[in-house]
């Protein structure tokens, strides 16, 4: 956390990161991991901390930014890449020059007096080495906060063994006392979306609480009268906004500051160092208001997440929200080149001169409001989907429940118990019986969705079932179309049946499967078919699945040997606990490493038939050979299958693994950038069934908020007929699907017309008229012109 | 023709808002590194992309155009508009030869909100290619002036164009196959040259007397077309009445 400040503009240095003791610029720099976490000493916590791993490989990012000639060295345990996108973050870093990742416990010796640097001794395979380093950034863990004991006493609700809050594990984020929820790092230690997601939720359940008296202290937002402008010339003001370090660090913002003073049409220009703060917003629409300034131009970062907040700014200061725009300098520019500072500057002002081109065009456009058709469509019957659905059913919202299979449940079904020993499938019948029994909720199961239709608070979806087609109209949908288990083509899978995967393990041993239960060794795969070239992540919950099963069959039969092959262990968070439970209990851990995959053959000996495995042992450093009865495979967590066709029709993306993807990874986890679609559970991303129930409350808090307003507000950036241009050609009417144009007799003949609750501003049919008659506000051809010629007019 | 090495090319971008706008935004938060040519207008589809934006911008000189788009079928829009990016980008591609810009100066591509690595890969590549090439105009061999007035006379053509896109070059079927079939018709190149290409030659040879050329031969070569056509071309004008022809001496009709 010190080591974060530093990195940061806003820190003690600037940005600049300097030893504390002696103000010197590190160029050796060791990170240590775990430090109080994943420990049973005094003083340690037994948990891991679930974020130190990724937030140290960001750091070492950023400080490899800062200092290119740094030598990192990371000392760690496992690596615990298991969170989207993770995986390919620490592949990054790893590939970093003189930066390495060493597996390694360390004892820090001494200071030197003189240099004041840092001794650290460790373990190679060559034996034990000491190191001097300038700088020991130590990766410390979470701990509960220091007035948790005291806040369990005010609200009366109960802490869990390592002083966490206590939760119902099939609600993560009900509290021991109904009526008190709980979201974020109270929970155990979490990283950002796994927060937001719960925020949602939490606000969500309280809601219901306090259903009967929704909307009576909320207040609409009153804007002040908007001025008009269409006499006034342009006077645009321009905001350079800093980011704290993301910006003002690449390029010269006080340079681009100056130079936007001597565009045309500029009046005001200001620097920020976060444009977005409360406060900064407020004084910038002051600032409007106080110079009178008629059009506006921030440039900061993507307007994708941020326009929406600056226009906001304009209605405050009484000027048409539509006289805004966003040059986006940090995510097309310093985020990009970050190494080429004068080109980046360079570019940075010419971004600025095209905004500023554009703004000088702009025209005011008014809003309008479109009705909210209150029903709700999930898709995805599993633990996901029937949570949300019954949440938002809970509501009052009448919802539609899409299933393909004959049946709702999903992968939990093949679920039995979890890792903290609860029924799986007794909560799962209990939820199945709720939704099914729910008047509210219409689970159609065999279904098929079709296409979608439509825009937020108004999609029309069809849907087969069996042979029968449906139109369902609805306001929301939520996709929690799941995952499901990878089908391995390794390790004998599917040609000898004493290998099985992880579930198929599950479901064996719940079934107490004498078989099974009649081996006297088995060894656990793990990471098979994921974290490599064709699925480059961490499927997250086969570890601590390994563990589970692991110490259930030991429960069943204490004197089985069992042998995990592991690449790292990742059981993050509380479910370390089980991790040391399982070598307590004699579970062996060896480690392999990628490219020297464990090796399996079907064996015949003395009239025994056993399976050998052949593995390099990393610490032994030779092959270990284990003849066993069972060979169980940690089966990777790969999207399910039809999920390209649902993105389709949904328009929303797949990511790189083909999960969906999300419109923020970690502000907005459960949204998607197309409005009026959420999403949940592990159609996400592979994770345990109480962060599944969490996003499922998250995503339905969502919904629940578009809902329960009459109306959304549907954007001015739509099409427009002049009558006088129009030849009657009917090339817009016949592109434009979505029927917003249609013929209209006028005195002066047939003329199209653009209906603008239909339009939905893409401005196809301005690129087909032949006669420029027709025009997109927002986007018209001297707007697109102007962007242009400012592009270029320094060629 | 080797660039020079400090060449610093400028590459107009029409990203879509949904798709290639959050790619690169992706690619900024991921920190992908790639070179600083790109300015780009955020537009909310590909199909918004008019024929005569890429004209204007090499007009303008610059040294490339990118248009990005949602993988075919991708598309945010219900009329699916990145098709239209497609079918334009083929005809762009086909004018800008006819005019003398090289159509690899013309780049689309198709990158989702998914895709930042996938964004950082087509800048590097394509900025490669932009830089290779030189500044507009050198690795065609033209001045670039020459090239401004065939785009002029390109811009000029696009009403005409989209007319004629309507009634005689709809697309039947809306998949890339359809498109690329369609494009390779035996009988679209013959009516494409006819109706549009031919028509582009005679305004750029129009344009050129207007500037004052007056021999078949001078045209030819400002307008980097073959004699026999230009003269195939003039005789045509002057049986419209449009050009007077007079042995080696070519006037414009109304000038006289
Ligand atoms: C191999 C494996 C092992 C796991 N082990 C554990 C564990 O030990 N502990 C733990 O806590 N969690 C575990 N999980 C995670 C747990 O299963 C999930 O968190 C949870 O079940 C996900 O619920 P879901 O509703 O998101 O998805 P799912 O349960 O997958 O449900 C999705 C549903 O959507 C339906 N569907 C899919 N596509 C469509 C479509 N196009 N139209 C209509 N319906 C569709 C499917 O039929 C399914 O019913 C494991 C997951 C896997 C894959
Ligand atoms: S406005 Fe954008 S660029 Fe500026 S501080 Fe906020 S996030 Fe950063
Ligand atoms: S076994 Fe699963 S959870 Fe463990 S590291 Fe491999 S992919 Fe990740
Ligand atoms: S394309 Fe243009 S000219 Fe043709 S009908 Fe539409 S508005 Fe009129």
């Amino acid at each position: 956390m010190d080591f974060e400040r530093l990195l940061c503009s806003t820190g003690p240095h600037e940005g600049q990161i300097l030893r504390p003791s002696d103000k010197k610029h590190p160029h050796k720099v060791a990170w240590i991991h775990c430090v109080g976490s994943r420990q049973v000493t005094p003083g340690g916590n037994s948990y891991c901390s679930s974020v130190c791993c990724s937030y140290t490989q960001k750091q070492v990012i950023l400080a490899k930014d800062h200092l290119p000639d740094m030598h990192a060295k990371i000392f760690h345990n496992d690596i615990r890449s298991y969170g989207k996108d993770f995986e390919r973050f620490y592949q990054r870093a790893q590939k970093l020059p003189d930066v390495h990742f060493i597996r390694s416990y360390v004892s820090v010796g001494s200071e030197d007096p003189v240099t004041g640097d840092v001794s650290i001794r460790y373990t190679t395979p060559d034996g034990v080495v000491e190191e001097f380093f300038e700088l020991v950034v130590l990766s410390v863990g979470l701990v509960p906060p220091k007035d948790a004991p005291r806040f369990s006493k005010v609200f009366g609700i109960e802490l869990n063994h390592h002083g966490f809050c206590k939760v119902d594990p099939f609600n993560p984020l009900q509290t021991s006392r109904p009526g008190i929820f709980t979201s974020g790092a109270f929970q155990g230690p979490m990283d950002i979306p796994e927060s937001v997601m719960g925020a949602s939720g939490a606000a969500v359940q309280a809601s219901f609480l306090l259903k009967s008296r929704r909307g009576q202290l909320s207040e609409d937002r009153v804007y002040p009268a908007e001025k008009d402008v269409s006499e006034e010339e342009p006077k645009v003001g321009v905001f350079v906004c800093r980011c704290g370090a993301n910006i003002g660090r690449v390029v010269d913002v006080p340079g681009i500051a100056e130079y936007a003073k001597g565009l045309p049409n500029v009046v005001h220009v200001e620097e920020s160092l976060f444009a977005c703060a409360t406060n900064t917003a407020k004084a910038i629409s002051d600032t409007i208001r106080d110079k009178g300034l008629n059009r506006v131009v921030v440039a900061a970062c993507t307007p994708r997440t941020h326009e929406p907040l600056f226009r906001d700014t304009l209605r405050e200061a009484g000027v048409n929200q539509y006289f805004f725009d966003m040059a986006n300098i940090r995510e097309h520019c310093t985020w990009v080149h970050s190494k080429e500072q004068e080109a980046a500057t360079q570019k940075a002002k010419d971004i600025v001169r095209m905004s500023v081109a554009r703004a000088g065009k702009l025209e005011p456009l008014d809003e309008f409001s479109l009705p909210v058709d209150k029903t709700a469509l999930v898709v995805g019957g599993g633990i996901a989907g029937m949570t949300s659905a019954h949440t938002l059913a809970e509501q009052g919202f009448e919802t539609y429940l899409i299933e393909k299979a004959s049946d709702l449940g999903g992968m939990a079904s093949r679920l039995h118990y979890t890792l903290e020993g609860m029924d799986v499938q007794v909560f799962l019948k209990e939820l199945k019986k709720k939704v099914y029994r729910h008047p509210k909720i219409h689970a159609i199961t065999d279904a098929a969705v079709t296409g979608v239709d439509g825009y937020v608070g108004n999609f029309t979806t069809t849907v087969k079932v069996k042979n029968r087609v449906r139109t369902i109209k609805h306001g929301a949908a939520i996709i929690a179309t799941g995952a499901v288990e990878y089908r391995p083509t390794e390790y004998l899978y599917g040609e000898n049946d004493k290998v099985m995967t992880l579930l198929e393990m599950e479901g064996r041993l719940a079934k107490q499967e004498e078989k099974l239960l009649a081996a006297d060794s088995v060894v656990m795969i793990q990471c098979v078919g994921c974290r490599n070239e064709d699925r480059n992540y961490c499927s997250r919950v086969c570890c601590s699945g390994a563990m589970k099963n692991a110490l259930k069959m030991k429960s069943l039969k204490p004197e089985v040997d069992i042998y995990v092959l592991f690449r790292d262990i990742r059981t993050y968070g509380f479910r370390e606990d089980y991790y040391r439970e399982a070598s307590n209990q004699n579970v062996k851990f060896i480690r392999y490493e990628p490219q020297d995959k464990p090796l399996v053959e079907a064996r015949e000996e003395g009239g025994r038939s056993f399976i050998r495995v052949t593995a390099a042992d990393p610490i032994l450093g030779r092959n270990l050979e284990l003849d066993v009865d069972a060979v169980v495979l940690a089966a990777a967590v790969i999207p399910s299958p039809g999920s390209s066709e649902m993105a389709r029709m949904f328009k929303v993306p797949l990511g790189p693994d083909g999960f969906f993807q999300e419109a923020h990874a970690k502000l907005r986890p459960v949204d998607f950038a197309a409005e009026g679609v959420f999403l949940c559970g592990t159609a996400q991303y592979p994770k345990h069934l109480s962060e599944t129930l969490t996003q499922a409350y998250g995503a339905a808090g969502r919904a629940l908020t578009l809902l329960s307003r009459d109306t959304v507000v549907a954007s001015g950036a739509v099409c427009d007929v002049s009558n006088d241009a129009c030849i009657s050609c009917g090339a817009c009417v016949s592109v434009c699907t979505y029927g917003a144009i249609s013929f209209e007799e006028t005195p002066r003949g047939r003329k199209a017309r653009v209906n603008a609750v239909l339009c939905k501003g893409d401005g196809l049919c301005v690129a087909k008229c032949p006669t420029a008659a027709i025009s997109l506000s927002h986007y018209t051809d001297g707007e697109v012109f102007g962007q242009i010629d400012a592009a270029l007019e320094t060629v | 023709m080797a660039a020079p090495s400090d060449f610093k090319p400028i590459i107009v971008g029409f990203l879509c808002n949904w798709c290639c706008y959050g790619g690169a935004d992706l690619c900024g938060v991921s920190r992908f590194q790639y070179p600083p040519y790109l300015r780009v207008i955020r537009l909310m589809c590909s199909g918004r992309v008019d024929l005569e934006f890429i004209f204007r911008a090499f007009a303008k000189k610059a040294d490339g155009v990118f248009i990005g788009g949602c993988h075919l079928g991708d598309c945010h829009y219900n009329p699916e508009g990145n098709y239209d990016a497609l079918g334009n980008s083929f005809v762009a591609k086909r004018i800008l030869e006819n005019v003398g810009v090289d159509p690899d100066r013309l780049r689309l591509e198709w990158v989702s909100a998914g895709e930042g690595i996938r964004f950082a890969e087509v800048m590097n590549e394509f900025g490669a290619k932009i830089k290779n090439l030189g500044p507009l105009g050198s690795s065609e061999g033209r001045e670039v002036a020459d090239l401004q007035a065939g785009l002029e006379a390109a811009t000029q053509l696009v009403p005409y164009f989209k007319l004629v896109e309507r009634e005689r070059f709809r697309v039947p079927k809306r998949t890339e196959e359809g498109y690329r079939e369609f494009f390779a018709r035996e009988d679209y190149e013959p009516l494409f040259k006819e109706l549009v290409l031919d028509k582009l030659t005679m305004g750029r040879i129009m344009g050129a007397l207007r500037a004052g050329e007056d021999s078949a031969g001078a045209i030819a070569q400002k307008l980097g077309v073959d004699p026999a056509e230009v003269a195939r071309h003039l005789n045509l004008l002057s049986q419209q009445g449009m050009v007077r022809i007079d042995g080696s001496q070519v006037q414009l009709a109304l000038a006289a």
